[in-house]
């Protein structure tokens, strides 16, 4: 069951990461980031993150492409890139050879290392009779409000700061200096 | 080494993410248009968040859960960022690649 969950969940995170960067259409790239960013969720809920995979749902296919598909409206829909064309030389092929090379090194990493780290933490909390149904999201509160409590109000002024910039950077200038 | 089981191990998961990594640099070095480069960041993004929960469930430790957490409230914060760079400099111009900034002065 685990394993027929994981083969679809990669299919979909595969052929939406390709969708991305072989549509030369925008707004086709974003749908299949949409694709990819289910599938994602899909594997945080086959590895008991639940909470994760809400947030996965919420945040990023629904505000982050839906914020994407508003700047392509925003600056036109109908600007296509020409992707037969390649404007720098040989740069599709080293491009090739550097991913591979790149998936060919994690790869090789992954397979040395595996059963090398050793179980350390204090244990995830599974949903059961005993924890009750909301127990992951539980769990993370705790870890989020006790340990990370500082790190989480900086976060709170990182999004202030980010509102803000954002303001400052799209507003239209004066058309005249004083 | 990986077994050969058909229980997917976190080996899988990692390998997966791997490749999903490596997707998204090809498209950031490959594609001209700044939103779909930014695309291909969130695909970077994504690798890394579940390498993140696969190596939380490996290690039996919620923080790597909490990790992915901040990763997703920084990332959101980075759409913001970036794409409002892309609109103020995007607004006035017709082209739509990277290649055409290349100039200093705008």
């Amino acid at each position: 069951m685990e394993f027929f969950v994981f083969v679809c969940a990669a299919l979909m995170i595969l052929l939406g990461a390709v969708g991305v960067i072989v549509r030369k259409h925008p707004v086709h790239a974003a749908l299949s980031l949409v694709l990819t960013l289910f599938g994602v969720a899909v594997l945080f809920v086959a590895q008991e993150a639940h909470f994760l995979a809400a947030v996965q749902v919420i945040v990023y296919a629904g505000a982050i492409v839906v914020l994407f598909l508003f700047v392509i409206m925003l600056l036109g829909v109908d600007r296509v890139e020409n992707l037969r064309t390649e404007p720098l030389t040989a740069q599709r092929p080293l491009a090739i050879i550097t991913c591979l090379g790149l998936v060919g090194v994690l790869v090789a990493a992954i397979v040395n290392g595996n059963g090398v780290l050793n179980e350390r933490g204090e244990g995830i909390n599974l949903p059961d009779l005993q924890n009750g149904p909301d127990a992951n999201t539980v769990q993370l509160a705790e870890s989020i409000f006790s340990r990370y409590v500082v790190a989480f109000e900086v976060t709170s002024v990182l999004l202030v700061i980010a509102v803000v910039g954002t303001v400052l950077l799209t507003r239209k200038a004066k058309s005249s200096a004083k | 080494m990986i077994s050969l089981s058909l229980t997917p191990t976190s080996s899988w998961y990692l390998i997966l993410s791997a490749v999903l990594f490596a997707i998204g640099t090809f498209g950031v070095l490959v594609r001209r248009n700044p939103l779909v480069m930014f695309m291909c960041i969130e695909l970077m993004l994504n690798a890394v968040n579940l390498s993140f929960v696969t190596l939380a469930r490996e290690l039996n430790d919620i923080n790597g859960q909490t990790i992915v957490f901040f990763v997703m409230v920084v990332a959101a914060a980075e759409v913001v960022v970036g794409l409002g760079i892309i609109v103020s400099i995007m607004r006035n111009r017709s082209a739509m690649t990277v290649d055409d900034l290349a100039e200093l002065k705008g």
